[in-house]
């Protein structure tokens, strides 16, 4: 964790300006220093309200929440929306919003389904079963691709783009399949990468671990996550440089519709079908998710380590009301509320931040 | 007249955005380690002619020289080449990026190359050096430049165009939004920049700042320019005269127009670098 935590730390970009002291001979990587982000960083606090809700859940149902297996089962249906929210992270840096993402996981469900249907259907082999994920990842890529370029290069807000781009994503799921599941999916899909585990850890589990980690580093450390923060705080700014911001706009949504595509992968591995209907509020939890992990809707703010711990509120929420016996709809009022919440705080930092 | 070759120097530049014409061949001349002020009424042409001058715009027609050969700027990125940089008015900071990131902005430095990634380490020992350079102290430079004041973030965009300008640098109001103190230190920083051997372009709306710093003063008036002067021999009184058309002291243009032309130059000491 403190590896991840140093990678993110180290591309927050804007972590507040608390520290003040005239000191301009520090090291940037001293431990009081790393310390001093830490405690000031939006994540800290985002890690310890998760902190805080385990504990009420645990004191509320002790033994029952947070048993190994309640934990597996959290994250594994939480792979999903974390890769997802790796996507939207990006986006929401450039100041942008991706609302199309669960519709996107579904229609790339749906294309990869379909393409299992025609060739070999459960018994397909190894090699009909990396096709089908990559026209899966494709098909998320390519629709993202085209949502970026409405955004970039037609000046479509992005929050219209990509509600019009999620009516498409929902209304084609439907065309190609006649609006039933498809349900023929690789026995072998499903047993490795659905419910397989490696080393006693579930694939998503470990699939959606990884894929935060290389994208975390890439937003901290490359050229890629840079441009990223640039053009989220100051899209002229970054212009003026003679950053293709256009270009790299397209390419942030391009991102989002690939990880789409990877949990709609992943999300057909394991439920073995395309769950046309069960992904209607994915774009609440993950907007929640990603604004929970300190990121600013204004841009410029925001680390794939906070999307991480982010990303755990709801899932947290989710399984802790069904565990002490509370209708499990009340999660989404309750995300609704803290999404709320969170978006107000960060304004009202941002108005603090101004008139200083 | 045996005198530098102008570092920049623009001849009859026309703009028009629709019916409006913001440049009517408008002449601009900078030497290298001087100060120019450039100065002109609201809607003058001044940003325009920077604009201009700094890539960011093309003009309808005319021709830029850099050191004495014709250049054309299609774009900001073709200005930097010929070693031009820009301060501009809103400075053009990453808010939420630290003064390092927002020196390199564009120009990152890579540990590798093929897969892009940064030497944050090497960015900012250089920034550190930059600001050291520029006597510019940040209290803390791994700060989001957000969190740092006026004077400070004015202080980065000044180091960011310092650190790569090899020629002339365009300093858009850079006092506008500044207390005392601070202007004074900005003011430091632009002679600094020019005991260099810069050519400095100001654009300010402060009179009493312009004689203070600048070498020489060019003014634009609908367009054009309509007067130069050197900042010693001339005070307020003729440079506003010069602003709103009391007084005009150009006459190296036959293509003037109307309102441009005509007057013949009384008080005004210098008339005669550069330009043919």
């Amino acid at each position: 964790m403190t590896e991840t935590n140093a990678a993110a730390e180290a591309g927050t970009g804007g972590t507040g300006g608390s520290d003040r002291a005239p000191r301009p001979d520090r090291r940037p990587g001293g431990l009081n220093h790393l310390l001093r982000r830490t405690l000031t960083a939006n994540e800290s606090w985002t890690f310890i309200a998760l902190i805080v809700l385990m504990a009420v859940f645990t004191g509320l149902a002790p033994g029952k929440f947070l048993t190994t297996s309640d934990l597996s089962l959290i994250s594994q249906t939480t792979a999903p929306l974390l890769v997802m929210a790796i996507g939207e992270t990006f986006v929401i840096l450039t100041a942008g919003i991706d609302l199309s993402v669960g519709f996107v996981l579904v229609l790339s469900g749906v294309v990869a389904g379909e393409y299992y249907v025609h060739s070999g259907g459960t018994n397909a082999g190894v090699g009909t079963i990396l096709v089908g994920v990559v026209i899966g990842l494709a098909t998320g890529g390519a629709y993202g691709l085209m949502q970026g370029f409405m955004v970039a290069k037609l000046k479509i807000p992005p929050l219209i783009a990509t509600l019009a781009g999620l009516g498409g994503a929902e209304g084609l799921s439907y065309l190609i399949t006649g609006g039933h599941d498809v349900a023929t999916v690789p026995n072998k899909l499903a047993s490795s990468i659905g419910q397989g585990t490696l080393g006693g850890v579930q694939w998503l589990i470990i699939i959606s671990f990884l894929a935060t980690l290389l994208f975390g580093l890439i937003l901290a450390f490359t050229r890629f996550g840079r441009y990223t923060y640039a053009i989220g705080s100051n899209p002229e700014a970054a212009r003026r440089v003679g950053i293709n911001v256009d270009w790299y706009l397209i390419l942030v949504y391009g991102l989002s519709g690939l990880m789409a595509g990877l949990a709609g992968i992943m999300n057909l591995a394991y439920y073995s079908t395309t769950t046309i209907s069960g992904h209607p509020l994915d774009n609440l939890t993950v907007i929640t998710a990603v604004v929970l992990g300190g990121a600013s809707l204004f841009g410029g703010r925001g680390s794939m380590w906070g999307t991480f711990i982010g990303t755990f509120i709801p899932a947290m929420l989710a399984s802790g009301l069904i565990i002490i016996g509370v209708n499990q709809y009340w999660q989404y009022i309750l995300t609704g509320i803290v999404l709320a919440a969170a978006v107000y705080l960060d304004q009202f930092r941002r108005r603090l931040r101004e008139r200083a | 007249m045996a005198e530098a070759e102008p570092q920049l120097e623009a001849r009859n530049l026309v703009k028009r955005y629709g019916q409006v014409l913001a440049l009517n061949g408008a002449n601009f001349t900078a030497f290298p380690g001087e100060v120019t002020a450039l100065i002109g009424d609201n809607g003058a042409g001044k940003s325009t002619l920077v604009k201009c001058l700094s890539g960011a715009i093309r003009p309808d027609s005319g021709q830029i020289f850099v050191e004495g050969q014709p250049v054309t700027l299609a774009s900001p990125l073709d200005a930097r080449r010929h070693g031009i940089e820009t301060v501009y008015q809103d400075l053009a900071l990453a808010p939420d990026l630290d003064a390092a990131a927002n020196l390199h902005l564009g120009r990152e430095i890579y540990r590798l190359r093929a897969l892009h990634i940064l030497n944050k380490t090497e960015m900012r020992r250089r920034a550190v050096a930059a600001f050291k350079d520029l006597g510019v102290e940040l209290p803390d430079v791994d700060a989001p430049v957000a969190s740092l004041s006026g004077g400070q973030r004015q202080s980065v965009a000044v180091a960011r165009a310092v650190a790569y300008a090899s020629k002339i640098i365009f300093m858009d109001e850079p006092t506008a939004a500044l207390g005392v103190v601070q202007r004074e230190r900005v003011l430091d920083n632009i002679k600094r920049v020019r005991d260099r051997g810069i050519a400095v372009v100001l654009i300010s709306h402060n009179m009493p700042e312009v004689l203070a710093v600048a070498d020489r003063v060019e003014v634009l008036r609908m367009g054009r320019r309509v007067a130069r002067f050197q900042a010693a021999d001339t005070n307020v009184e003729q440079l506003v005269g010069a602003m709103t058309g009391a007084l005009t002291t150009e006459d190296d243009d036959p293509t003037a127009t109307a309102g441009g032309n005509g007057a013949g130059g009384n008080g005004a000491s210098d008339n005669g670098r550069g330009a043919a």
